[in-house]
Parts: C-alpha cells; structure tokens; sequence
C-alpha cells in the first residue's frame, strides 16, 4: 500500500500557469495547469490553491488531481461552481489561460490508489466527487491494467456526468471496467443509466459485476451521499477497514 | 504575489471579526465533516473510555460512570485543516484534567495518542491537554454529539487543527516520545497549530 511514509519535505507553493480550461459541465470546468516542474502524485490526491489578493488577503481551496500521474508538468484539476462560494466563482468568471496561480502538494496519504495496490476495486462517486475517481480510471487505463473495477456515479442528469464520454469509453473497452450511472432528476434516461439514488440495491448491483468482493472501496462526494453509500456498504458485509472515504461541504 | 483579478470578494464573514481568522481559513456557518471511513455508530451501553500509560490500562470509564465526572461547558472557535472555520461552537464534555484528576493520574510522560473506534489515533502533547485546553466532549450545541461528528464522545482540543479533536474517541494513551498518528502518518503536521499554518509535515 502507497502510504505510511512520513514526508519531512516541505511541500511549496509554486506559481502554476494555466494552459487549457475546458467546461466539463454546466457547473464544472476543468482547468490545466503547467507547474515549474514534473508533479509525482498518486491518484486520489489533490492539490492545494491559493489566491492572493494585492492587500495580502489570501483564500484556499483544495481541489483533486483529475489527470492522471504521468510525470509531466502538466495537470488537471476539475472544479466545480458553487454559487455563494469565494475561490470556485473566481475560477469561473476571472481565471484565464496565461494566469498563474498558486499550487502545493500533492496532498492525502489515505484517499489514494494505483494500480500496484491491485483490486478488486469498487468505486462510489457523487457530483464532483467522482474526480479522484476518475484519476484512478485514468491510471488504470494508462497502465493498460485489468484489475476489475466497477464505478457507480451519481448525478443530477446525464448533462451533469463529468467526463461522462470518456467513462462510458472507458467502458466500451470491455477490460473488467464496469460504469453503472445514476441519475437522480432524470425519469427518461438514455440506455445504459439508471435512475434514482445510490441504495443498498444499487450497490449491491454494483458488487456483483466484480469477480470476487473489493480489496478496496472509495467513496467520495458530499457528505449525505457519503454517509448513504458507507452504510449500505456496511450493510452489505463490506469490512469497515476496506472502505475509504472523502467529503466535500456540510 | 497577488493573483490577477483576486480582491477576495467573500471575505466579509470574517472581515467583521478582525485577528479571529487564521491564515488561509474561511468562514462556515456549516458544519462540515471529515473521516477517512464509514460512521461507526457505537451504542452508550457499549461505549467505554480508557486511560492508558504506555500499554498499560490506569482506568476505564462506562458511559454512565463518565456522564457522572464534572461536567464543563465552552464555546470556543475551531479550525480544520481543509480550510474552514467555525465560531462559537458548544460543547460540553469532561476536562482532560478532571479526567486525571478522577484516575488519581499525574501526568507520567509530555506526550498522548488518542485512539478511537475506528482505528484512527492523533498525537497531543500533554501541554495543549491540561489548563482546560483539551478536553472529552459528549454533547454539542446542548444535545448529544451525532454519530458523523464523532459522538458519542469526541476529543476537543479547539487551539489545534481540527483532526486533532479525535471523534469516536476510546482511549487516550500517554506516550514515551511524540508518536505520529492516522493522518500526521500521511503527510499532515505533527502539532497543526492553525495561527502559524502548520497543515502539512513541514510547515
């Protein structure tokens, strides 16, 4: 397992460019950043953003890593508008290609995977919360891995699917990756989708389209969801040990 | 140096509450949560806390003989390390002194673990537990803690980042040296004072 060792290097800020923004969503643009040099991370990790306002005053956020490792300089962060919010507002309204903002990490020892921790894997996302998932599928596919892995992810429509083509992709190459989406504001969904909220059933669903029951479990989303998914899992059987989990908001 | 376009329009929560903030924190009204797992949810009758030297077992408390200790009410601010605030929360719990206090402990060694149900520990040194700065708090905002913030019993030790108020806490556990816990095993500060920003291992 990636973790345990204690990291003594103080982890800088460093002023990182922005080369690309794409809108994923109509709540979440991704943003691509150039670092002064080569990022080594573990999917599942993320970064921390600073602004700095010119009287001093500074806002932080943290924001998870959604490309995967690949020992560039290069990096994806997804951030996804929230309304009353101070720094995702900023990104969407003001942040441009050819700023520079402040990054440091990576960051998180414990919400992390690559494929040398092997699987199976069940992964359980929400809204913004399938991003360090999606890092992890990105690795996966990176590594050409076949560690089976089944990802549930919930939405509020198929519009709100970040990065929705590429997952069901991902899924079309038929090497042990399983995408059950769910849509929770949806009543007429395309095929392939489900509908309604993540419940025992649906997980339990889940489970079955893995060969043997998941080394690991990650859930990530607000904290309602959060909750919801780690109780039916517990309720399924799945050891309390195996399941790990990270939450955004109130 | 600033960020273009960045005046940090949001600021206005805290602005009103000036040298309240620490660097880099925003202000919540939420409470939000963090945990590395699933809730454990542990019945009162099953709950018991422990005090430990080293491995050795001083004194162990049922929910019913804790409730009993003397019982002290604070509303101080707190910090998490994912960069909110929040002001003036209540609590009510039981000194980490009169802890000691009913054990007959004297403080044997400068540092602790804290353990709790889940598996998770934190590591405080004995200085930031003593003097009414630490304590095991059983109740917010005058009900009893919910499971997803830690209750039934939660340890609450408000001058420091926020993973270090362990919840779900079972034992605390005096140490020879400063031994490193759950998250300051990966990556996260060792003694995570929010005025001077210690977030991270080497801040």
């Amino acid at each position: 397992m990636a973790q345990g060792a204690l990291r003594l290097v103080k982890l800088v800020w460093q002023p990182a460019t922005v080369v690309a923004i794409e809108r994923r969503t109509p709540t979440v643009k991704s943003f691509f950043f150039r670092l002064p040099r080569a990022l080594s991370f573990i999917p599942g990790q993320h970064m921390d953003v600073r602004l700095t306002a010119p009287d001093g005053y500074e806002a932080q956020r943290s924001y998870s890593i959604a490309s995967a490792p690949d020992g560039t300089e290069r990096i994806e962060l997804a951030i996804e508008l929230l309304q009353d919010g101070e720094v995702s507002p900023f990104f969407f309204d003001t942040v441009a290609v050819g700023d520079e903002i402040d990054l440091r990490g990576p960051i998180g020892g414990h919400f992390m995977w690559s494929v040398d921790d092997g699987g199976p894997l069940l992964l359980v996302g929400g809204g913004s919360g399938v991003v360090p998932l999606a890092c992890m599928l990105r690795h996966r596919a990176a590594r050409r891995s076949a560690i089976p892995v089944t990802l549930v992810f919930s939405a509020r429509t198929a519009a709100d699917l970040i990065f929705g083509d590429e997952l069901r992709m991902l899924r079309a190459r038929r090497d042990g990756f399983h995408f059950i989406p769910t849509l929770t504001r949806e009543t007429n969904p395309a095929p392939g989708h489900r509908v309604g909220r993540i419940d025992g059933s649906l997980l339990s669903d889940a489970l079955a389209l893995l060969p043997s029951p998941p080394k690991l479990v990650f859930v990530c989303g607000a904290n309602a969801f959060v909750e919801t998914a780690a109780d039916a899992l517990l309720g399924l059987g799945i050891p309390p040990t195996t399941i790990r989990t990270e939450r955004y908001g109130g | 140096m600033a960020t273009r376009g960045f005046t940090g329009r949001g600021r206005g929560t805290g602005a009103e509450h000036p040298g309240r903030l620490p660097p880099g924190q925003f202000l919540t009204t939420d409470f939000p949560v963090l945990s590395a797992g699933p809730t454990p949810h542990i019945a009162r009758e099953d709950w018991r806390f422990e005090l430990r030297v080293g491995p050795r077992q001083i004194k162990s408390w049922s929910w019913g003989d804790f409730i009993r200790l003397p019982i002290t009410k604070v509303t101080p601010d707190i910090h998490c390390v994912t960069k909110w605030s929040k002001f003036d929360t209540n609590w009510e719990g039981v000194s980490i002194q009169d802890l000691l206090a009913d054990a007959a402990l004297e403080p044997p060694t400068a540092f602790t673990l804290a353990h709790s149900y889940d598996g998770y520990s934190t590591n405080v040194p004995v200085k930031d537990l003593l003097g009414g700065r630490g304590m095991v708090a059983i109740a917010y905002d005058g009900k009893p803690i919910a499971a997803e913030h830690g209750g039934p019993a939660r340890l609450l030790i408000p001058h420091l980042y926020f993973w270090k108020s362990a919840k779900w806490v079972k034992a605390l556990q005096f140490t020879e040296r400063d031994e490193a816990g759950f998250w300051e095993l990966r990556g996260y500060h060792m003694y995570g004072d929010p005025w001077r920003e210690q977030r991270y291992s080497g801040d």
